[in-house]
């Protein structure tokens, strides 16, 4: 079990390292570079310019060196811009008077400078990660019991009409992307002009002008059912579906068995065989499909915050795309390739876990 | 012109019956559903095997209230149905909204019946294809998948306006407003509104099934053969070398698809010429695939295979250096080299996930005794594995590559949705969403009708596979 743990791990390294790399060499090439260095110092430069820019600011070096320097296993890069001020990797933003480290890279604990946003990257990774983990939490909370009662019901009569109208409830939900489900509920439940608000502001049963807010901003600050209840739907509806049909495949399958059969022959009634012998059995295989449905998750979540204008990781994530923050945008790539591949063991070993008859060498 | 309204002349007639319909549908189903808990609380199971008991409670409320709810499902379709004719029967403004929408597509309709009569009308000599009419599930997809086929094949007779056309006043205007002072011959009205620089949602609507067709089945035929191309070997070699490609599928799969866009489909990237190199990779497997394909057939038989192989290398090696480098000598085969970046982009992201299902299907019938008999007959591993392993893999295949062509799809609306890859004129959906979602609470029809479009092919696709998936298991 160790062995298979640590195994694991090593492979886990070896991809974030492989991952970070082509990250870090996609955001560094030369006409991203470029792009950089005129929205940093000045958009009409010159080739030239760009050059020595590029130079004095430490990006002249190979890109594995830079690689390296970033990861903290080299010394940062030192030396002096055009007007003899001494620069260099670990110089950026220190106090002065004190004497700079000669490591900082992750392994440092330094993320660097995030030039989207004007603030270290540490700080404004965690913020966004705390607003992500509300939204996380609230998905969990709504899909998880929602996906298993859904995939339970339907699998515990294989072909009953509860089944065929749960399954194409299912299948609906896999087929509708958050881009699609968000926009269709904001016109729903919080558009002015259409869906139900209108009606019900006329009726005099709600407030405002709508039942829900299109935009989940204020939620950062606190959150309501009002404004945090759309976010968090348009992520779970798309997960559900997934979920319930994985369970619906166990459930039926542990239906079949023997010993069900054996239950229900003596006598037991059908509701205390589901309760007491089934559905124990049938919820080890989407505890694993559960686990691995956190980097479908990760997508939804940045589709859903850029929708919804929610400042979390996803939104942070395209905003730092969008203006090539090199940074910010291998911060966010760390934690993603973090977040799938500690899913993945989680959903492994829990697997071994739950089941008892599996076993690792 | 005045303006359109919903359901034209018949609305009068027909909208109340719809609703009145509707609310006697909502009470049913919500009345059954108590009916069902109702029997779970009490314990009185009517658990499959329970013959008579199930029968005579079919019979009970629970009975007439499936009755009732089947009766007025029914009776809002033919509503429908009956708006969707007055289209062809009524004149001019009288058709409504719907009518209208329904008589553009009339050569979808024409298409769609030939397809399905002749389908259904041969079903019994068309393998697995018609099997697929038995089962509704099946049916329904196959119609909403050929729907949108046929739509992008007649755009062009469809449309009611010049898809980039902007028309002045109808910036943002509501479904079935008529155009201010329309020249003669033009059509009168923008049908679904127009959208925030005063185009034809509808006409965009329909332009933007051609774009999506155009891409995502064929994205998912290169992932296919890449995905084959790889897994083959990786599952029936095993060893080092599915290690190795083992641990790349991972490394890409690991990777967030959004990030893996955001990086990929930029302009810089088309700048350093990179979507260049990763097509002349990925493009190169079609022609491997199919020259590996006959020549481990027909290598008993020289001229033949040289015939077949020939013709492959010589037609795939054309067209990949038309697609892949745009140095096609004769200029049929070339690509733009944005669409190439999007094309490229959504080839690498699928590939790893069709070489997984490829390798797992692989390890598992290469136990079974004809590989067996094979090898031991001196087959070729080549030909063990194209002829003999991925024909009896065909089943989960054919389900995947419709599970696979909506997920393209939906991949190729979130790049549009996020602006990457496409042009603001583009009418594909995901960037008509896109655009739309910034007037959303106030004008909410330009985005809703290309997402409805999206989510009816995906669905289409999903109810497809599942209905391939449930008839392909019945033998």
């Amino acid at each position: 079990m160790l062995l298979f743990v640590l195994r694991r791990i090593g492979v886990m390294i070896l991809t974030a390292l492989a991952l970070t790399f082509v990250v870090f060499y996609l955001t560094n090439l030369p006409p991203n570079l470029e792009k950089l260095a005129k929205s940093e110092a000045s958009a009409r430069m010159t080739d030239e310019q760009v050059d020595s820019w590029l130079a004095s600011n430490g990006f002249a070096q190979p890109v594995l060196t830079r690689y390296a320097e970033w990861l903290g296993v080299l010394p940062g890069w030192t030396g002096t811009s055009s007007d003899g001020k001494p620069m260099g990797r670990c110089l950026n933003r220190i106090p002065a008077g004190e004497t700079p480290p000669a490591y900082c890279g992750i392994l440092q604990g330094n993320w660097g400078w995030s030039t989207v946003f004007k603030q270290p990257v540490s700080e404004v990774l965690g913020r966004s990660l705390g607003h992500t983990g509300w939204l996380m939490l609230w998905v969990m909370i709504v899909m998880v019991p929602t996906s298993l009662i859904l995939g339970v019901l339907s699998g515990m009569r294989e072909g009953s009409r509860t089944d065929r109208v749960l399954s194409t409830f299912a299948i609906a939900t896999t087929a509708t992307p958050e881009y699609v489900s968000g926009v269709i509920f904001i016109a729903l439940f919080a558009s002015a002009t259409a869906g139900i608000s209108p009606w019900l502001a006329e009726m005099g049963w709600i407030e405002g002008k709508t039942l829900f807010q299109g935009t989940a901003t204020s939620a950062m600050d606190g959150l309501t059912f009002w404004n945090f209840g759309l976010p968090v739907l348009t992520i779970a509806l798309y997960g559900i579906g997934y979920i319930a049909r994985m369970t619906r495949a166990s459930m039926t399958e542990v239906m079949t068995q023997q010993y069900i059969r054996t239950a229900r022959l003596k006598g037991v009634s059908f509701r205390e065989v589901v309760m007491k012998h089934a559905l124990r059995n049938a919820l080890i295989a989407p505890f694993t499909v559960i686990m691995l449905q956190f980097p479908w998750l990760l997508n939804g979540v940045v589709i859903v915050e850029t929708l919804f204008n929610y400042k979390g990781f996803g939104w942070t994530l395209v905003q730092a795309a969008g203006n090539n923050d090199i940074n910010m945008l291998l911060a966010c790539s760390v934690v993603a390739v973090f977040v799938v591949l500690v899913t993945q063991l989680i959903s492994d070993i829990g697997y071994v876990f739950l089941n008892p008859r599996i076993r690792l060498a | 012109m005045e303006d359109l309204s919903w359901t034209g002349a018949l609305g009068p007639f027909l909208v109340p019956v719809i609703n009145m319909a509707a609310i006697v549908l909502a009470i049913a189903v919500i009345a059954r559903i108590l009916v069902s808990l109702a029997d779970w609380a009490r314990g009185a199971d009517a658990v499959a095997v329970g013959g008579p008991v199930l029968a005579a409670r079919r019979r009970g409320l629970g009975g007439t209230l499936d009755l009732a709810a089947q009766v007025t499902i029914g009776l809002i379709l033919l509503c429908i149905l009956l708006i969707g004719l007055g289209g062809f029967v009524l004149p001019g403004a009288s058709k409504g909204i719907l009518g209208w929408a329904a008589l553009r597509f009339w050569p979808v309709w024409v298409a769609l019946v030939v397809t399905l009569g002749l389908s259904i009308r041969f079903k019994r000599r068309l393998g697995l294809y018609g099997k697929l009419m038995d089962s509704p599930v099946g049916l329904v997809g196959l119609a909403l998948v050929l729907f949108w086929v046929f739509t992008a094949i007649f755009a062009d007779a469809i449309i009611t306006q010049d898809p980039l056309g902007q028309l002045s006043g109808m910036k943002n205007i509501v479904p079935g407003a008529a155009v201010k002072n329309p020249s003669e011959g033009d059509f009168a009205w923008y049908l679904f509104g127009g959208d925030h620089l005063a185009r034809d949602v509808f006409s965009r609507m329909v332009m933007g099934a051609q774009r999506v067709l155009q891409i995502a089945p064929a994205a998912t035929v290169f992932a296919f053969m890449v995905g084959v191309t790889l897994g083959l070997p990786a599952g029936y070699f095993g060893g080092k070398l599915d290690t190795l490609l083992s641990f790349l599928a991972n490394l890409v799969l690991a990777f967030p698809v959004i990030l893996l866009f955001y990086l990929l489909v930029t302009p810089e990237i088309v700048q350093t010429g990179i979507p260049m190199y990763f097509a002349a990779v990925l493009f190169l497997f079609p022609v491997i695939f199919f020259a590996v394909l006959f020549n481990s057939r027909y290598k008993t038989n020289p001229p033949r295979r040289n015939l077949y192989v020939g013709v492959t290398l010589v037609l795939g090696l054309w067209a990949y250096l038309g697609l892949a480098f745009n140095a096609d000598p004769l200029g049929v085969w070339s690509m733009d080299p944005n669409m190439l970046n999007v094309f490229v982009s959504v080839v690498f992201v699928n590939s790893p996930g069709v070489f997984r299902i490829v390798r797992g299907l692989v390890m598992d019938i290469k136990a079974r005794d004809y590989v067996a008999a094979g090898q031991t007959r001196g087959e070729s591993p080549w030909y063990i594995m194209l002829w003999e392993i991925l024909p009896n893999a065909r089943g989960p295949l054919i389900v995947d590559f419709c599970l696979r062509i909506g997920y393209t799809t939906i991949l190729l609306g979130t790049l549009g949705f996020f602006g990457l890859g496409v042009s603001p004129e583009s009418p594909d959906w995901g960037s008509t969403i896109n655009a739309g979602r910034k007037l959303l609470s106030i004008f909410p029809h330009p985005a809703i009708v290309p997402a409805v479009a999206l989510m009816s092919l995906v669905l289409g696709l999903n109810l497809l596979a599942d209905g391939l998936r449930e008839e392909s298991l019945k033998d």
